[in-house]
């Protein structure tokens, strides 16, 4: 199992190998690293501009630019009315909460691959954003509002962690996760949590149950200022403090015991992530949905793209995440124009057929699962 | 968070004192293991000192990898005591213990694929943020130069072979640079020329002052390299001294269970340890029909 395990996790296979010619040392890589985090940044810059201006009220990038310096005291000057409304408190919230539920996802993907030394955990696969969502929807259907604003971010955080938990201790046996282990334990969290939200459901309201079908989808159509302001600690906090852990992550790869020998508490270390990845999940859920497999996907594509070293990784993963989500929340606006897609099925149809690719290769390399 | 407090707890770690030449550098004494109902050891006694390499053998089972987790720290024993570098085993830090022991595991595995000097670099995160930190770069360069595998530094460890993965796994745990090197089963996955040159490596590492611990099968190899060797059986240390003096035919039959004939080699006079075995023109003799 040990090699096999990683060589699943070797997305590049043969490529790097067939270079050894290729100079070890950090100064190449570093150079692409760079090159990388600043090709990620600029595109997210430019796609949160694109998804500012672009919609069914047409705002020109040099007006949205013009309001931006406006509001933040660097000249420009203000739109008319509607332009202005439209842009503050619809498009702009909804990038910034794209942003933020991206970042989270991508870390925390990033993250709890490294946790389980398995590349296919996610937390969308692995059924946490379910129990995220059976907290949130329980929110909303017992009429919790005892937290204001914070009442869902606080009960899906809740609802995170016990799945989180859960399936740790139910997968893992001898020290290490195994891939169908895992994948099974995330199916039976999964339908569990499926059912309690079905069980909600059977006793929410109309009003309750069109709010629920919206967690079910994914979506960040409803994006507020003050929903983004109750995530944004939330993802804030995991986000500052998921890099902290970046070298421990990196030992953590040789194994438990060899990580214990190079110094790293491992069993602290692991209850501190799964707290952090708890955290990026709940954030991320609360708002928009089980959105799937951006966890899954952005990290492994860095990892194609740069090696897997966490220093890199999980920032990368953050911003990568974000870029995702805010292309994928642009495309689900304007794709079908003027109805919009769920962005958890947009996802959900782009991730599915890469996770499959990825169980394939994973299979192959290892001969069938047995 | 706790990753900001270990941050100024590690600023603050006590960087070991040199042991003395021949002075303990880890010692385990009446130590009882339990696995399941069976008990792997019961009142195994053994140390090893500064400047030695001692080796453990023993058959399959006979508890060699348990006595090695026991002297690394990672195990507790029910009963007994462990002490490494003076004091005991379960009273250092994680991050303390590394500064001071190395341990090399038996199976070499990664989840992701490191390029092998990344690999090789983890060996030196004990020493982040101390004052050691300076060596990095010659330990690595030299760890993997002692293992043979500077040639492919470059590639993802995932495309190696189990022999060279097992000696960047080695380069790995010599870039550590500690007092007390524990290497299970080296030599297992290794041809005749790495074998001995991995042995080689640890009668030098010896030389400059370390102790140095290492389970082994070949019984050969533990003669030629080793300054004591420790026999594992029955739960316990069944002989301890030096090689000619601890492997004679008697006991290594009995705790084998395969009579053996030990005779010093002609040039060197160092013990060799061969199974009993008729001659094969004999033995095929004794089958034929007469």
């Amino acid at each position: 199992m040990t090699a096999l395990r990683e060589r699943a996790a070797s997305p590049e296979g043969p490529t790097a190998a067939e270079d050894p010619g290729k100079a070890p040392g950090p100064a190449p890589r570093r150079g692409r690293t760079a090159l990388l985090a600043g090709g990620l940044l600029a595109a997210l810059l430019l796609l949160a501009l694109l998804s500012a201006g672009i919609g069914a009220y047409g705002i020109p990038l040099g007006d949205v630019l013009a309001s931006v310096q406006h509001r933040t005291g660097l000249g420009g000057h203000a739109l008319d009315r509607t332009a202005e409304s439209v842009l503050w408190n619809i498009r702009l919230p909804r990038v910034v909460l794209a942003l933020l539920v991206g970042a989270s996802l991508g870390c925390a993907g990033a993250l709890m691959q490294g946790v389980f030394g398995n590349p296919l955990a996610e937390p969308g696969v692995i059924g946490i954003s379910s129990g995220a969502a059976v907290g949130a929807v329980g929110a909303i259907v017992l009429g919790a509002g005892f937290l204001g604003t914070w009442t869902v971010t606080v009960f899906a955080f809740a609802g995170g962690l016990v799945t989180v938990v859960l399936v740790y201790a139910m997968s893992r046996s001898g020290g290490r996760t195994e891939v169908v282990t895992l994948i099974l334990t995330g199916i039976a969290v999964t339908a569990f949590a499926g059912a309690l939200i079905g069980l909600f459901l059977f006793f929410a309201d109309n009003a309750q149950i069109s709010q629920i079908t919206f967690w079910q989808l994914g979506s960040l159509a409803q994006a507020t200022w003050p929903k983004v302001l109750a995530v944004l600690p939330c993802a804030l906090l995991g986000l500052a403090v998921a890099p902290l852990y970046a070298r421990r992550l990196d030992l953590l790869a040789l194994g438990e015991r060899p990580a214990r020998h190079l110094g790293v508490e491992v069993e602290r270390l692991r209850i501190a992530l799964i707290l952090v990845v708890a955290l990026l999940t709940a954030a991320a859920v609360a708002v928009s949905g089980i959105v799937t497999f951006v966890g899954l996907v952005v990290p492994h594509v860095l990892r194609m793209a740069n090696g897997p070293g966490h220093r890199f990784l999980i920032p990368g993963s953050a911003l990568g995440g974000a870029v995702a989500l805010t292309a994928g929340d642009l495309a689900a606006r304007t794709l079908a124009a003027p109805a919009e897609l769920p962005l958890g099925v947009l996802t959900a149809l782009i991730g599915s057929p890469f996770f499959f690719w990825l169980l394939r290769r994973t299979r192959r390399k290892q001969g069938g699962w047995a | 968070m706790s990753g900001v407090k270990e941050l100024f707890r590690r600023r603050t770690r006590e960087l070991p004192a040199p042991v003395e030449p021949g002075g303990l550098a880890a010692e385990a004494d009446g130590v009882r293991v339990v696995r399941g109902r069976r008990a792997v050891l019961d009142g195994a006694r053994i140390g090893v000192r500064a400047g030695e390499v001692l080796a453990l053998v023993g058959p399959n089972g006979a508890g060699k990898s348990t006595l090695l987790s026991v002297l690394a720290g990672d195990l507790a024993p029910a009963a007994g005591t462990v002490r490494i570098g003076g004091r005991a085993a379960g009273e250092w830090s994680a991050p303390e213990l590394a500064l001071r022991r190395a341990v090399l595991p038996q199976t070499a595995e990664l989840s992701f694929p490191f390029p092998v000097a990344d690999v090789v670099r983890m060996g030196r995160a004990p020493w982040a943020g101390t004052a050691r930190e300076a060596e990095d770069g010659a330990a690595v360069a030299e760890a993997m130069a002692a293992t043979e595998v500077t040639e492919f530094a470059a590639r993802p460890f995932s495309a190696l072979s189990g022999g060279e993965r097992a000696r960047v796994a080695l380069a790995r745990v010599l870039a550590q640079r500690t007092g007390l090197l524990l290497l299970d089963e080296p030599t297992a996955a290794l041809d005749l020329r790495h074998q001995e040159l991995v042995l080689r490596v640890c009668r030098e590492r010896a030389a400059a002052g370390d102790a140095v611990v290492v389970v082994l099968h070949d019984l050969g190899l533990a003669a030629a390299h080793a300054d004591r060797v420790g026999v594992v059986h029955g739960g316990g240390v069944a002989a301890d001294g030096p090689p000619a003096e601890v492997f004679g035919e008697e006991l290594l039959s009995r705790v084998y269970r395969q009579p053996v004939e030990v005779f010093p080699h002609p040039r060197t006079g160092v013990p060799q340890v061969v199974p009993h075995r008729d001659p094969i023109a004999a033995h095929i003799g004794s089958h034929r029909p007469a």
